[in-house]
């Protein structure tokens, strides 16, 4: 009796094993699984010019991992899972290797947290083909123009939107006369050589320009050469291109004549900054410092609305694959919430997310550009950046919107709102 | 002689008794306007002042701030019972809804509205309170009552519109970053259905009768008509106002006359009320009012509409019958809510 009793028990419990092994498949086996892969390499610590803000390894990855949270709470009643893998490479890595090896056959979605030069060699493989990057981490014009890609969208603001950004609050202040000083790096010629064309696009005068050398004197302090620097000049501004915040910080309050400072130092552009609390962004600011004990950064935000621009694209379009996915992307649908206060979407000639920038000092966020009176027929949006007829970029990113030829109805509806333009610049004209 | 003096008598009398008829009319007309004196001050509008960690309290009539109270940290949404008595106020950084005595304004209780309140929804019978709690994905239920919570709901990313049909049926709960309207089933507090809205859904309100549940969408520009029996989407109206930019236009408060004849809308920046006709459900007209409008409620017998202007520090009074703006009444740093009381 006793024996036959345990054998029972037994049973009992292999069918509550059986039971629940296949109900959770089946759960899992109900829900549609959209794979996303996370590459990054780990950084050398930076040189830096003061110890305030301590080195973050690993910036961005908590961005998309937030957003995957995001995704999943949507996905229960949807019917989807998302899944990231994170491929992080370390500082002595090889990213084409981890991405060659590491990567499934089966996740054609990657969100990039890589500089230029190493998204350009991973873009380039054969294994890449059918793969869809999502660039969380560069700014560079260059990769959004002549060495664009067709399978790469680009979710942080570029550094021509930036310059266009801090050029349209300059103009509103009238503060147009430039004193621009740039720093060694390959970077900081790139952010001068945007500054140089927002100052030429929106009639502003650079009448300096000086590079910043570093020179290593024991005399030298920023207290006596800044002055010296910036002496015999008459501007409004001072820019500076110092993208690693070497030198940058040395020019507040020690040049010859009381200027303010803008640029990658002073007033600076950008997509996220702690100071932004509108439209619902003290939430996600909450939702991040609560998790990391830090404030969301550039990175994190790019990651973040890569992870989300995923999720919305496959709620809409219930699926899982990258053509639908991209196609929705890059559609007129596509309208992604980004704390922003405007709906973000690609634009189609080069695959940068159209967004709002921020101009923000240290603790106040100053202004929001597109600043208001800067107008475009098609979005304000668009007065940030590269245009579609001034866009270097020879890829499609999508062939049907790109091809079709602007309908009767649509170029009525242009000129419809070119005359409602005029009719505002008019109405602007006589207010002076 | 004796004739003159009599008609001179009789003069004197009339003359007295014209007296006595005007002594009359005047007390009666004192009388009339003292009563209206008292309906005048009868009505208040509460506004809450999410900067200054007060409430402002406005007569409409006259069209003057009467006086601010302070009530909390960040106090934001806000409503009344439905016997007018109890005002609940949700004061976000106080992680709590604070109830006050609707005359005297003296705190009489706290609810345990879970983190960060900012909306919240009452029943129409005012024993239940669902507060939408953003930060932790959650829809929290309170009995008012005991001031109990008495159970939490799983709802999207960022919820934040949450309302209670008209006949008790539904309580949904907007979320602002997972798109979605969901139906909680009042009798058991369990989601019922989800029906996916435009991005970032704000604000939503029944029709009277139930049948209806008008939801704003932030970053598309849209209020969206949704059937409550097959919970989808009948009508998107896209909130296009001539002259202004699309990205301008962030409809946020919406709210429905009992009749069933005019919606309106406030969208935000477009510092507009957009009036539609809820029969035809066609745009009717724009009213042209603060700076950010938000928020929105009727006078108790809707003939006025009262909108808070997050930027210009005020609150706009429109007139229903001619649906124009009457008057606008500085009430303090960044108005948030708002609900009138008889």
């Amino acid at each position: 009796m006793m024996e036959c009793f345990l054998i029972n028990r037994r049973l009992f419990k292999w069918f509550l094993f059986i039971i629940l092994y296949l109900t959770q498949s089946a759960l899992i086996a109900d829900a549609q699984i959209i794979n996303i892969a996370y590459i990054s390499q780990e950084q050398k610590i930076p040189a830096a010019l003061s110890n305030l803000d301590k080195f973050v390894q690993n910036k961005g990855l908590l961005g998309a991992q937030i957003a995957v949270k995001d995704n999943n709470t949507t996905g229960q009643f949807t019917g989807q899972n998302y899944q990231l893998k994170k491929i992080i490479v370390p500082v002595s890595g090889n990213v084409v290797e981890a991405f060659n090896r590491q990567l499934g056959d089966d996740i054609s979605l990657i969100i990039s947290n890589l500089p230029a030069e190493q998204l350009l060699l991973l873009t380039g493989l054969d294994k890449a083909k059918d793969k869809l990057f999502f660039d969380a981490a560069t700014t560079d014009d260059a990769l959004r123009n002549q060495r664009c890609h067709g399978n790469v969208l680009h979710m942080l603001p570029s550094k021509a939107m930036k310059a266009d950004a801090l050029a349209q609050y300059m103009m509103k202040k009238r503060w147009n006369k430039w004193f621009l000083v740039t720093g060694m790096a390959e970077a900081d010629k790139q952010y001068a050589q945007a500054i140089k064309r927002a100052a030429k696009r929106f009639g502003i005068k650079l009448v300096a320009e000086k590079q910043w050398t570093h020179t290593f004197d024991a005399r030298r302090t920023a207290q006596s050469d800044v002055p010296v620097f910036t002496q015999g000049v008459d501007y409004d501004v001072l820019v500076v291109a110092d993208e690693q915040g070497l030198f940058g910080e040395y020019f507040e309050y020690r040049t010859w004549n009381p200027r303010p400072i803008i640029g990658t130092q002073g007033l600076i552009a950008t997509s996220w900054h702690r100071t932004h609390e509108q439209w619902g962004a003290v939430q996600i600011q909450n939702r991040f410092r609560a998790q990391e004990g830090r404030w969301m950064e550039e990175p994190d935000y790019g990651a973040y609305l890569a992870v989300r621009a995923i999720g919305e694209a496959s709620v809409r379009t219930k699926s899982n694959q990258m053509p639908i996915i991209k196609e929705y992307l890059l559609g007129d649908q596509f309208a992604l919430q980004g704390y922003k206060g405007k709906p973000l979407s690609f634009r189609k000639w080069n695959g940068q997310l159209r967004q709002p920038v921020l101009l923000a000092a240290a603790r106040s966020l100053v202004a929001v550009a597109p600043v208001e009176g800067f107008l475009h027929p098609k979005t304000e949006l668009d007065t940030l950046g590269f245009d579609q007829s001034e866009s270097a970029c020879g890829v499609k990113h999508v062939d049907k919107q790109l091809d079709k030829p602007v309908s009767s109805e649509e170029s009525s509806e242009l000129s419809g709102q070119w005359q409602k333009i005029k009719q505002q610049i008019i109405q602007k004209l006589k207010q002076f | 002689m004796a004739k003159d003096k009599t008609t001179n008598h009789s003069k004197i009398k009339t003359v007295l008794m014209e007296r006595q008829k005007m002594k009359q009319s005047l007390l009666i007309t004192g009388f009339v306007i003292t009563l209206l004196g008292l309906n005048v001050q009868a009505e208040s509008v509460f506004v809450t002042l999410e900067k200054d960690n007060a409430l402002a309290i406005v007569d409409p009539i006259a069209g003057k701030l009467l006086k601010t109270v302070d009530i909390g940290q960040r106090p934001r949404g806000i409503a009344i019972s439905p016997d007018n008595k109890v005002l609940y106020v949700a004061t976000s950084d106080d992680d709590t809804v604070k109830m006050f005595d609707a005359e005297t304004l003296v705190e009489i209780g706290q609810l345990p509205s879970g983190e960060d309140p900012e909306t919240f929804a009452l029943n129409p019978a005012g024993d239940r309170l669902y507060v939408s709690n953003e930060d932790d994905n959650l829809v929290t239920v309170i009995d008012v009552i005991n001031k109990k919570e008495i159970a939490q709901i799983k709802v999207g990313v960022e919820p934040e519109g949450i309302s209670v049909s008209p006949d008790n049926q539904w309580v949904i709960s907007a979320s602002e970053t997972t798109n979605m309207i969901h139906w909680i089933d009042v009798k058991t507090n369990v989601i019922a259905e989800n029906t996916l809205v435009d991005p970032r859904p704000r604000a939503a309100n029944f029709t009277a009768d139930s049948s209806q549940l008008w939801v704003t969408s932030e970053i598309a520009g849209t209020l969206m008509i949704l059937d409550v029996k097959t919970k989808q989407i009948i009508k998107t109206i896209r909130l296009d106002i001539p002259g202004v930019s699309a990205d301008k236009i962030q409809p946020v408060g919406v709210v429905i006359d009992k009749q069933q004849k005019w919606g309106y809308v406030a969208v935000g920046p477009a510092n507009r009320v957009v009036v539609i006709n809820a029969q035809t459900l066609e745009i009717e007209k724009f009213l042209l009012v603060g700076a950010r409008v938000w928020n929105l409620a009727f006078s108790p017998d809707q003939k006025r509409l009262y909108t808070t202007n997050g930027r210009s520090n005020d609150v706009s009074i429109i007139d229903l019958e001619n649906h124009k703006v009457t008057k606008s009444v500085g009430v303090g740093r960044f108005p948030w809510g708002i609900v009138s009381k008889p």
